[in-house]
């Protein structure tokens, strides 16, 4: 039996195909031939008809047909099914047999050759004596046959042939060999198909046809062989249905069989065959459930059979390999496009198939341990005369004996022991960990990564079994970072445990200390005493010496290792370790803390280093040095003890290098920064403790930035969140939970000890020189030096601000666009001790709004710390935010010579325009003057002078002005006619005298100037009295280039009687005045209604009465009569 | 009856396991472990369909030969996990469920113990476990 007997047999497992054998073609010799076989055989892809070919001699023997039976009732069989059985229907007995041969229809010696071809065909039907097996020729032919029915000769000689050949005219074909070969060979093959399904459909019913003459008692074993055939002649036939079906009964008569233990395997192979056969083909068929729910049958339905218990590893090689066949149908129709899931993918399949091989390799464990003096029997039991088996799945020593007997105890105990010496020399790991790979492989496809882990770690493990500690050990350290950083930490250990058994068996210095401090830390879930033990072959290996075995190692590999330990003593060389701490969880915990998140830099920066170990005994240390991003530092921050290596053992609690378990120690550095490092950060980038001594062997923990591992962030997490009250502790002790890590601290200037005080008068207005006076009185014990100024706008606020916004000292002159919005570094000096200085400073906003300023003072001043001296800066700034707004507001309007609002102003005619400058600041201004600019279309009627010379307003206060104004005739301007700027000098009143006048220009708002035809005013004294005359004159004045024609009405009033023109047309020349005189008596006293004057222009029918009225008044006030009047009035009172 | 229960944290460290004494610990650690990738993928496939939120139970993980594996997400992503003998064909969906339940009425009471700090591992062994079960027995049961 060869190792691989579990493997399925080759002819089971492939897809079974049509046999034909092509007679007749030399292939060696004959170019023709040859292109014949190539066309047959290239290019057989799934489009062309599933026919597997063989070329064969023509006189090629074909295995003998075994007289036909012609009564079942005396035939017992030996077996379920023969080994060859399928080999002989897939490769040796054919469906058809095709005799080629070389023929033209217009072959001169046509008889002989005919006879020749029949002797050919009649020799293969020799051969095939008792077969169903098809014969056919072809000829092969030189010539284009011409279209069916035109050749007379070919028809003729076809009959004659097929006669002679005893063929029917369906067997016969003819080849030309052309140019288009490949397509008549591909028409001829689908002719052959057609021939062989014929063949296995009549080898169908043939076996179909012995089923009535079995009977249930003697010939069960034949039900389940002739279903097999049926089963497997239909796939033959491309029938997977009725295969598919055939097999089900077959599968099911299988197990009607009357199971015992001697031929229990032959059963469970069989059913092993058939469910192959069926799972197979369901995937084919494309239904995976089917499969599926059918191997779960199977697997139920054979779990229990385990046979033999002697060779019960049989069973579990059996199953298995059930598995490992199921896995492999299952992934190889999933390439062929089925898709799996997570939860259902060939991995599981793989998985319990190394399970099954892992049972087998425990049971061989415990059964074949027999002595080494236990020799292969001889003869050997396992050989047989043919060197195979009859039938599948029986014992070589006793084939084809069905009795349940053992006839023979003797021989059935060197049968077992036979297969049991082989069994022990199979090479299980190997099998085990292919499988295994096989399911990782597929775990990793279907998102399974605990899954794949978890295989990882098992193949490790089976590594370690086969003593490749290399691998396992590559294994096991790859998915240890799973389980640490997930936190599964009795996994974690348990692998760590076998780590540690292959670092230790390989003596691998850096792994075994790295496996042992974690082992003996706090993620261990190791019993105490293990730890102990541990923790003593960790001291060992730090002085040079071996480490004590670990449990449970197999003793040549321990010896081995102890050999190789030796060695390591021995080799002198780099016995220094670095370990980084963050990648797993070591014994030995680190926290650094800075005292505060910064420091100044006059005084000492400390830390302290917390360390806590985890392991059962004290543990001492060499050295612990800290290191910062700026390394000048480093060489502060070393503890180093010189301890000698026999000191390490000596259980000196109260030392300094010594750790004891579960007690946090507390270990404070002190150093002086650096002045250049004012502004920066110091970071502790690493924190090394190295144990063990350079002399011996020493391994350094090294701890990225301020300590912490693989598992202190999810600690410090459940640390924050707990609300636990913590047992108090000694004043000198602390608890390791409420250490909270700071690796960094700033370095800060030192505490500046001088005043800086702002005096103003907010708010500032606009543009005006804003004085901020600044204040700066030292404090400190010794003299300042070097004392500078830096005053303005603070950086970072808006762009816009700093165009806007200049400041300068010297508040005598206006600044303008130039200055800079900060003055920085402006040097002041040196300082005496309570000394202070005032500096003014003068800024000017050029738009309202607040603005941030800064005052930073600097100084330099000499200090000492921790008997160093050292030069520190000091700085102090001050911001302050000051509104800016405007310091009035002036309103202009325009108006008549009536102060009645004018919306637009006429060409020529006087009209005012007024000024009202409203305060709006907190403070008392000064208006110094005002100054109006005309603009070149403007033209003043009287002198321009400002009215308001030196004015104080205070907070709401206005002053006006009022100008009167006229507008020359300029045509129409579109937009409006420009009217000049408003000029404002002013300043605070309460600023000094030297402090610049500010002028603001304001820009007067542009005029509609509109041309009018006529223009009317009226000269008529500021009131009237009752009953005395009242004379008013009107000018009329043609404006325009015409004459013009002018009615002219007075309507009549009831409190004026009149004298004049009442009503009147007449015509004004251009360019001319007329004049209109009225004579008015009043009638009543009080403000009166004029006798309105109607105009109507001819030629300009849009000036109206409207329009007029803006020119002469409406109404007059009328004063009562003279004394005189009241006097007898009172009398008569 | 289950074989092993345990409780799984958000971030998928354990914090309570416990099995039948009788077998090997280590095994169940691993079964219970590996079936967090199916947790995890059923959960991702929740987020993504937002189906019916409320529904706790994930129903059977995955099946090994011998053992059945079942999965239960609480809101707050804290995960149960049983596993059943495959052979105990007398429990059904239901019966897990309401063993799910109970399980979660028992984690919420640990929850509402002001000595507990969640997310710490459940130190003790009975925590979970109605006071009936408190005896040593080859089965876990409610």
């Amino acid at each position: 039996m060869s190792p691989t007997q579990w493997d399925l047999p080759v002819e089971l497992c492939c897809r079974p195909m049509a046999f034909v054998t092509l007679t007749g073609l030399d292939v060696v010799y004959n170019a023709v031939h040859r292109a014949v076989w190539d066309a047959f055989c290239a290019n057989r892809r799934a489009d062309r008809v599933p026919i597997s070919f063989k070329v064969l001699p023509g006189d090629h023997e074909y295995p003998k047909c075994r007289p036909k039976r012609t009564s079942y009732e005396w035939y017992i069989p030996k077996g379920i099914l023969k080994t060859g059985w399928m080999n002989k229907h897939l490769n040796l007995v054919p469906a058809l047999v095709v005799v080629f041969y070389e023929l033209d229809w217009d072959e001169p010696q046509w008889k002989e050759k005919q006879s020749e071809c029949a002797t050919r065909v009649e020799i293969v039907r020799q051969s095939l004596q008792g077969r169903n097996t098809k014969v056919a020729v072809v000829l092969i032919q030189k010539k284009t046959p011409l279209p069916p029915g035109e050749d007379v000769i070919a028809s003729e000689r076809a009959a004659a042939l097929c006669n002679a050949c005893e063929l029917s005219g369906k067997s016969l074909f003819v080849l030309p060999h052309t140019d288009h070969l490949v397509g008549y060979i591909i028409r001829l093959e689908n002719a052959f198909y057609e021939h062989a399904q014929t063949y296995y459909y009549t080898e169908i019913r043939r076996v179909k046809s012995h089923k009535e003459f079995l009977n249930k008692t003697t010939h069960q074993l034949l039900f389940v062989r002739h279903q097999f055939k049926i089963a497997f002649f239909s796939e033959l036939k491309q029938d997977t249905q009725n295969a598919l079906k055939n097999y089900r009964t077959a599968y099911n008569l299988v197990h009607e069989l009357r199971a015992h233990e001697t031929n229990i395997l032959e059963i469970k192979t069989m059913a092993g065959f058939i469910n192959y056969k069926i799972c197979r083909l369901c995937f084919q068929h494309n239904t995976p459930l089917d499969a599926i729910a059918q191997f779960r049958k199977h697997i139920d339905l054979c779990k229990k059979k385990t046979g033999s218990a002697e060779l019960s590893f049989e069973h579990a090689a059996w199953m298995s390999k059930q598995f490992q066949a199921f896995g492999d149908l299952f992934d190889e129709a999933i390439k062929l496009g089925l898709t799996a899931i997570q939860t259902q993918n060939p991995g599981f399949y793989y998985q319990q198939a190394a399970y099954y091989a892992q049972e087998r390799k425990q049971l061989a464990k415990s059964l074949c341990n027999h002595e080494a003096s236990v020799m292969y029997p001889n003869p050997d039991p396992l050989e047989t005369q043919t060197g195979v088996l009859d039938f599948y799945g029986q014992r070589s020593w006793r084939q084809g004996i069905l009795s349940f007997d053992l006839s023979d105890p003797e021989k059935e105990k060197v049968g077992v022991l036979a297969i049991q010496l082989k069994e022990r020399n199979v090479a299980h790991s190997e099998v085990i960990i292919t499988l295994l790979s096989n399911a990782v492989a597929q775990f990793k496809k279907y998102k399974c990564p605990r899954m794949k882990s978890h295989l990882m770690v098992q193949m490790g493990e089976e590594y370690y079994y086969a003593k490749d500690y290399t691998k396992a050990l590559k294994l096991l350290d790859y998915v240890m970072c799973d389980y640490r950083s997930e936190g599964w930490w009795t996994l974690l250990t348990s692998i760590l445990t076998t780590a540690l058994k292959c670092s230790y068996l390989m003596a691998q210095l850096k792994d075994y200390i790295t496996y042992s401090l974690e082992l003996l830390g706090r993620a261990s879930t190791l019993k105490d005493d293990q730890k102990s033990r541990i923790e003593k072959n960790l001291i060992n290996v730090l002085m040079n010496e071996s480490p004590d075995p670990e449990p449970d190692c197999d003793i040549f590999a321990v010896k081995t290792a102890q050999k190789l330990w030796a060695d390591r003593i021995s080799l002198a060389g780099s016995n220094i370790f670095t370990i980084g701490a963050q990648d797993f969880v070591p014994f030995v915990q680190c926290k650094a803390k800075f005292h505060a998140p910064s420091f100044h830099v006059d005084v000492p920066v400390e830390f302290d280093i917390y360390l806590k170990a985890d392991c059962p005994h004290p543990i001492r240390f060499s050295k612990l040095c800290v290191s910062f991003n700026n390394q000048e530092y480093n060489q502060f921050c070393v503890i180093e003890e010189a301890s000698k290596a026999n000191e390490v053992l000596e259980n000196l609690t109260q030392g300094k290098m010594c750790l004891v378990p579960g007690k946090t120690r507390k270990l404070l550095f002190k150093f002086v920064a650096k002045t250049e490092d004012v502004g920066k950060k110091i970071e502790i980038t690493s924190v090394d403790l190295a144990l063990g001594n350079e002399t011996g062997r020493c391994v350094v923990l090294n701890w990225q930035g301020g300590g912490g591992d693989a598992a202190s962030s999810q600690e410090a997490l459940q640390a924050a969140r707990s609300f636990k009250r913590r047992p108090k502790l000694p004043d000198n002790e602390v608890h390791w939970d409420s250490i909270i890590i700071q690796a960094s601290t700033m370095i800060i200037s030192r505490v500046p000890n001088i005043s800086v005080h702002l005096r103003h008068e907010p708010p500032a207005l606009t543009n005006e020189m804003y004085c901020l006076v600044v204040t700066v009185q030292s404090h400190e014990k010794t003299q300042i030096r070097d004392v500078k100024l830096t005053a303005g706008l603070k950086p970072g606020q808006d762009a816009n601000l700093t165009q806007k916004t200049h400041v300068t000292l010297h508040g005598t002159e206006l600044c303008d666009e130039s200055y800079p919005a900060l003055l920085t570094d402006i040097p002041v000096g040196d300082l005496h001790p309570g000394e202070q200085l005032e500096k003014m400073l003068y800024v000017r906003c050029g738009t309202v709004g607040s603005r941030m300023f800064l005052v930073y003072v600097s100084y330099l001043i000499n200090t000492t710390t921790e008997g160093k001296e050292i030069v520190c800066k000091c700085h102090k700034d001050e911001t302050v935010t000051i509104e800016t707004v405007f310091p009035f507001d002036v309103a202009v309007k325009f108006v008549s010579t009536k102060f009645e609002h004018l919306e637009r102003v006429y060409a020529d005619i006087p009209f005012l325009l007024m000024t009202d400058l409203l305060s709006a600041s907190p403070w008392a201004l000064t208006i110094v003057s005002s100054e109006l600019q005309l603009a070149p279309s403007m033209t003043t009627v009287d002198q321009l002078e400002s009215q308001v010379d030196n004015v104080v307003l205070q907070t709401g206060e206005s002053a006006s002005e009022c100008f009167c104004l006229r507008c020359p005739s300029l045509g129409n301007v579109e937009g409006g006619v420009a009217t000049g700027h408003y000029i404002i000098s002013w300043k605070r009143t309460s600023a000094m005298e030297n402090v610049p006048v500010i002028r603001t220009v304001i820009t007067l708002p542009h005029v509609i100037v509109e041309n009018i035809p006529l223009h009317v005013n009226a000269d008529l004294p500021s009131f009237g009295r009752v009953r005395e005359s009242l004379p008013v004159k009107y000018h009329l004045q043609n404006k325009t280039d015409f004459v013009q024609d002018v009615e002219i009405s007075v309507e009549p009033s009831d409190a004026f009687m009149f004298s004049g023109l009442k009503q009147i047309r007449l015509r004004i020349l251009p360019g001319t005045e007329q004049e209109m005189l009225y004579n008015f008596y009043p009638l009543m006293a009080g403000y009166q209604q004029l006798p309105s004057l109607n105009i109507n222009l001819l030629r300009f029918p849009n000036f109206t009465n409207q329009l007029l009225r803006r020119f002469i008044p409406t109404s007059i006030f009328v004063k009562p009569q003279g004394r005189l009047m009241d006097d007898t009035s009172i009398a008569a009172a | 009856m289950a074989v092993c229960i345990a409780v799984i944290a958000k971030e998928n460290y354990p914090l309570y396991i416990r099995s039948t004494p009788t077998e090997n610990e280590l095994k169940f650690h691993y079964m219970v472990h590996t079936s967090l990738d199916v947790v995890d993928e059923k959960i991702s496939a929740m987020g993504k369909a937002l189906v019916d939120q409320r529904e706790l139970y994930l129903g059977l993980l995955y099946p090994t030969e011998d053992y059945k594996v079942y999965g239960y997400v609480t809101n707050s992503k804290v995960k149960f996990v049983m596993v059943v003998d495959s052979s105990n064909t007398a429990l059904r969906d239901n019966e897990i469920r309401s063993m799910f339940r109970k399980l979660h009425n028992s984690y919420t009471d640990v929850m509402c113990n002001p000595f507990y700090n969640p997310g710490d591992r459940i130190q003790s062994r009975w925590a979970l476990l109605p006071v009936s079960a408190s005896s040593p027995g080859p089965l876990i049961t409610w």
